[in-house]
């Protein structure tokens, strides 16, 4: 037997990284006097530790600015409010490139190397439901999820993992309850993402629906590894829709916004889902080619000259600019961050005890929250056997630059029933 | 895991082989020795580290088969894939589809991931061999690109974009042992048990014969070696191991899902081996330290533009070692040698 | 008739942007005889540049020659200063490289730019010219007349000119190259300088239609590789028209064939290759490739 240097090289390089990651697991904290027996790692009475995974590389790194925003929030707050109860918050982002086992890595890494208190935000349906598993086997909150699938809502085997943003399902109802009552014989064509985030927006489409006079008579999908969904356009508009549905992720929401515009042989009342309806979407295609277009949204838009005196924006911000230099207060992710850093202060404050377990019956018992940058009339509102955290949206249409709030918000909840699985 | 000796000392292409063959060897009598360590510790090493390490190790090994398939394609048998991530996923979901659907035991999804895997490089490698060099990368690269929508499609089958979630295998009451060490031992075992079989596979006629083609495809013709049918069967064993891993990869995760397999998997592949070093034996291993450890360097390095500095860390371990990381430590430990000897 | 016409239009449009970075592709591998993974995101990040003139207020077309000087400038450096270490060791270190590169460029651009979408000024007029039902936007055709342009000077350029020789020399047998007089070196750094020039002219070109972000060129690669592959790596004419095939098969495939549908037109191009190399392995207008032993 004979062995080369080279192999004893890499046995090296393995045992010197294998050394490097010595030391045993010890149990984590856990918490005294009337919380006795909680999980308390991660928190002191002075800090609080949190970790968050995004794609910072790879094709969805657009989403990367999602962490800035919260970052400023907690800086700020930690600044000049003295942390969320006393506590400094840190906000240890990864990186996972969009990719489920790089999520399941960095989520370990976050629990177990990092001891974090709770994973607050994982981003994509993917990497969430690659890590779900082990969060809640691990009993660490999960809070908050940066997607929209409604499996974090219906699902009843993860109390530990719950969304925030209203679910894909949900939009989808508002937009065929507003047909419904303006084009109650529409025929409606579909453009999609082919993934998770489109089918379930589809789907939730053609089920609310059901029983009226409305139809779809064109589908096209489209990958986000397609360089263009000008062919889908074509035949879409071939199908003589009189109104067009565009559920798709920014780019391509350029993409189709400007075929549509082009094409002026098809004029269908267009309805763009949320995670497209940014102005910096419908910018680069003109805004004089997205007049009337029809879309819904839960919170402010920056842009918005209704909020120009509104304490919220100002602060907002005021405090951007402050504490996030550079960056443009405008662009949705920065609002969006903000907005979920808020939620997540006044779910942390509202726990009984500063525990794991505290955090998670408190993110499942929320009751008419108010939080910084959400529309007026939208609330946080959580139960048992009601996991979705923002159930209200309202309809806006685009006009001149900018977009304009029309009719009430309207609670899905309470406008539908629940939802389930 | 170390009888690998003659493979070796082969040398990558004609221009290293000079390089190669100078390559200075532990002497003799301490070698029991060395192995005897580095099995005790590969055993030890997850009863030493936290629960993540071995995790993160255990990842290591199931990259490093992979890249052991590739290795024996790209680096011995000279043809290019850029698509061996679709083996990958062909071997992961093949293992998910009969855990999900058929609650097959875990154990038997390896021979069939590793069947169907091997089948399907068969079947892709008779057209392949006739595909040379560049056209063949890109060719398979196609392919990788292809299997995302595919998956998508066969929803009832596959799970569609929302993927298979799936349990882990339980490790045996009688082992003591936790679900991250099994799965570690389990992984390490397979591993083992493929760089022996590759390794001896690369000394047998068909290594001699895998040679000839790669160093000098007309010349190996001439005497008499059967190109397509040693072309085809390199591209069905690489297609199998790549498989393999793919099924330990499941096992691991305990998810699959078409984005968890997209072209940047192939890509990173290949990065990796090359990087590790290309018909070097200890390439895979250390192409699979490179894949699981240098993205997450490189965030540590730099939290704006993770990729800005993996990129750079590719390219500049390029500069360094031409022939990849294997060729480095050669290197170094032949001039760390000559150094010596002149004291 | 005029439906299946229009998605005939369409499809050519979509293959004149396989196209015109295809011609890039074609143009470094003719110099240099490697596969460059970079070529996509150097035209983004060169179509960035132009993007960042404009937005400085520079009218279009002064932005353009300055973005093409630059992106000349900045292929030969790249050459000079990455390419050049690896100069001479295998043809895979090279290819690794030029992957390092892509990563790198698609994070600085993100980096720099952010990943939020930019909007690009279009060169051509809005509007679409109508004949007979079929509608042809002037973009579409003013991407067809560039393309074809710049196949006929890389044309002129291989077939017709000493650096084209030089080139073919240099890309064939570097060492017999060198020995007859040729500056290898400069050859290669003109090389990589001529593809980033036409790389480019592909950015300008594709940013108005598909929206300026760090992945523009992503989705186009592959389809660019495509093109080349089936046109023959060493042929400009081939690229462009392999684009075009590509491009309207997989048009009219994802329209009227029930089964692909637009989710597994990206399939097409695969099957159209996978036979196209099996009759003819060196593409369709590729040369052959004769081996002396």
């Amino acid at each position: 037997m004979r062995v080369s240097v080279i192999g004893c090289t890499a046995m090296l390089l393995v045992s010197v990284a294998a050394c490097g990651g010595r030391g045993g697991t010890e149990p984590g904290a856990t918490a005294s006097g009337p919380c006795q027996g909680q999980q308390a790692t991660g928190i002191t009475d002075k800090s609080l530790k949190l970790g968050g995974i995004y794609p910072l590389s790879g094709p969805a790194s657009a989403y990367g600015d999602i962490p800035k925003g919260i970052k400023a929030y907690f800086d700020y707050v930690n600044a000049e409010k003295n942390g969320i109860g006393g506590r400094k918050v840190e906000f240890v982002v990864r990186d996972d490139g969009y990719q489920p086992p790089k999520a399941v890595e960095e989520a370990r890494r976050l629990v177990e190397q990092e001891q974090v208190f709770a994973l607050f935000q994982t981003l994509g349906t993917p990497s969430t439901t690659a890590t779900w598993d082990y969060t809640n086997q691990h009993k660490v909150p999960q809070i908050f999820v940066a997607t929209g699938a409604s499996k974090w809502g219906t699902d009843t085997q993860h109390p530990w993992t719950i969304g925030w943003q209203p679910n894909y399902i949900s939009e989808a109802r508002i937009y065929a309850q507003y047909l419904k009552k303006d084009k109650p014989n529409a025929k409606v064509a579909v453009l999609y993402q082919n993934d998770d985030f489109g089918k379930d927006l589809l789907g939730g489409f053609k089920r609310a629906i059901e029983g009226s006079g409305i139809t779809v008579v064109g589908e096209q999908s489209y990958e986000v590894t397609d360089p263009s969904v000008d062919p889908q356009m074509r035949n879409l508009a071939g199908s003589k829709a009189d109104v067009f549905l565009n559920v798709t992720t920014p780019k391509f929401g350029s993409q189709a916004l400007a075929a549509d515009a082009k094409n002026t042989g098809w004029n269908p009342l267009h309805i763009i889902n949320n995670v497209s309806s940014s102005i910096t979407v419908l910018k680069p295609v003109g805004f004089e080619n997205v007049q009337g277009v029809v879309s819904s949204s839960y919170y402010k838009d920056p842009r918005d000259p209704t909020w120009n005196d509104d304490a919220e924006m100002k602060l907002y911000k005021a405090k951007m600019q402050q504490y996030a230099p550079g960056a443009d207060p405008n662009v949705p992710f920065f609002t969006y961050g903000w907005a979920v850093a808020d939620a997540f202060n006044k779910t942390m404050s509202a726990a009984k005890c500063p525990t794991r377990e505290g955090l998670r019956d408190s993110m499942r018992s929320l009751s008419n929250v108010q939080v910084g940058m959400l529309l007026p009339g939208v609330t946080m509102n959580t139960a048992a056997g009601d996991g979705f955290p923002i159930e209200s949206m309202q309809l806006m249409k685009f006009k001149g630059e900018r977009w304009e709030l029309f009719g009430d918000v309207i609670d899905t909840r309470k406008e539908f029933g629940p939802l389930t699985g | 895991m170390s009888e690998s000796a003659e493979a070796t000392g082969s040398p990558v292409t004609k221009e290293s082989g000079g390089r190669a063959a100078r390559r200075w060897r532990v002497p003799v009598h301490w070698r029991p020795l060395v192995i005897a360590a580095l099995l005790v510790l590969a055993c030890s090493a997850p009863f030493q580290l936290v629960p993540f390490r071995v995790f993160q190790f255990t990842m290591v090994l199931i990259y490093a088969v992979a890249l052991l398939g590739l290795n024996l394609l790209v680096g011995h048998a000279g043809q290019i894939s850029l698509g061996h991530g679709a083996f990958f996923a062909v071997g992961a979901y093949s293992a998910a589809i009969m855990l999900h659907a058929w609650d097959a035991p875990y154990p038997a999804t390896l021979p069939v991931a590793a069947a169907v895997a091997f089948t399907l490089g068969l079947a892709l490698g008779v057209p392949a061999v006739r595909l040379r060099g560049l056209y063949l990368a890109l060719v398979t690269m196609a392919i990788a690109i292809f299997l995302g929508p595919l998956l998508k499609r066969f929803e009832s089958v596959t799970g569609g974009p929302m993927g298979l979630t799936l349990a882990k295998p339980e490790p045996p009451a009688w082992t003591g042992l936790a679900e991250d060490q099994w799965l570690y031992f389990l992984t390490l075992a397979v591993a083992v048990v493929a760089f022996l079989v590759t390794g001896s596979l690369l000394r047998s006629r068909v290594g001699r014969a895998l040679h000839a083609i790669r160093d000098d495809q007309a010349a190996a013709e001439v005497m008499g070696v059967r190109l397509s049918f040693y072309k085809t069967l390199s591209f069905a064993w690489s297609a199998m191991l790549a498989g393999i891993a793919g099924c330990l990869y499941t096992w691991v995760i305990g998810y699959v899902s078409p984005d968890s397999f997209g072209v940047t998997l192939s890509i990173t592949l290949l990065a990796g081996l090359v990087v590790g070093g290309l018909g070097s034996f200890w390439g895979p291993l250390l192409g699979g330290l490179f894949v699981m450890f240098v993205p997450s360097i490189s965030q540590s390095v730099n939290d704006a533009a993770p990729g800005v500095v993996f990129g750079l860390l590719i390219i500049a371990v390029m500069y360094v070692a031409p022939t990849g990381l294997a060729g480095l430590a050669g290197r170094a430990a032949y001039s760390i040698k000559k150094t010596l000897r002149k004291e | 008739m005029a439906g299946f016409l229009q998605q005939v239009v369409e499809g050519l449009g979509a293959g004149a942007i396989y196209a015109s970075l295809a011609l890039a592709l074609v143009l470094i591998y003719q110099f240099t005889g490697i596969v460059n993974f970079a070529q996509g995101e150097l035209a983004m990040f060169s179509t960035y540049l132009a993007w960042q003139f404009t937005a400085a207020g520079l009218p279009f077309w002064l932005a353009l020659v300055i973005t093409l000087v630059v992106s000349f400038a900045g292929g030969m450096l790249i050459e000079r200063v990455i390419i050049r270490p690896v100069e001479g060791a295998p043809e895979l270190t090279v290819v690794i490289v030029t992957v390092g590169l892509f990563i790198f460029v698609n994070a600085a651009a993100g980096w720099i730019w952010s990943f939020l979408i930019k909007d690009f000024p279009n060169p051509f007029p809005e509007g679409a010219l109508t004949a007979g039902g079929v509608s042809v936007g002037y973009s579409t055709l003013g991407i067809l007349g560039v393309v074809g342009v710049v196949m006929g000077l890389l044309y002129l350029l291989f077939q017709h000119t000493k650096i084209g020789l030089g080139m073919r020399a240099v890309a064939s047998n570097p060492g017999s190259a060198r020995l007859v007089g040729i500056r290898v070196g400069w050859t290669l750094a003109l090389g990589w300088g001529l593809a980033a020039t036409v790389g480019a002219v592909s950015g300008v070109l594709v940013a108005p239609l598909l929206f300026l972000d760090p992945n523009l060129m992503g989705g186009v690669l592959i389809y660019a590789f495509a093109a080349a592959t089936l046109g023959g790596f060493d042929s400009p004419v081939g690229a462009v028209v392999g684009g075009l095939i590509v491009g309207v098969a997989e048009t009219l495939a994802g329209a009227y064939v029930g089964f692909i549908g637009s989710d597994l037109k990206i399939g097409v191009p695969l099957v159209i290759i996978l036979v196209v190399l099996l009759l003819r392995p060196r593409g369709l207008f590729g040369r052959a490739v004769v081996e002396r032993v």
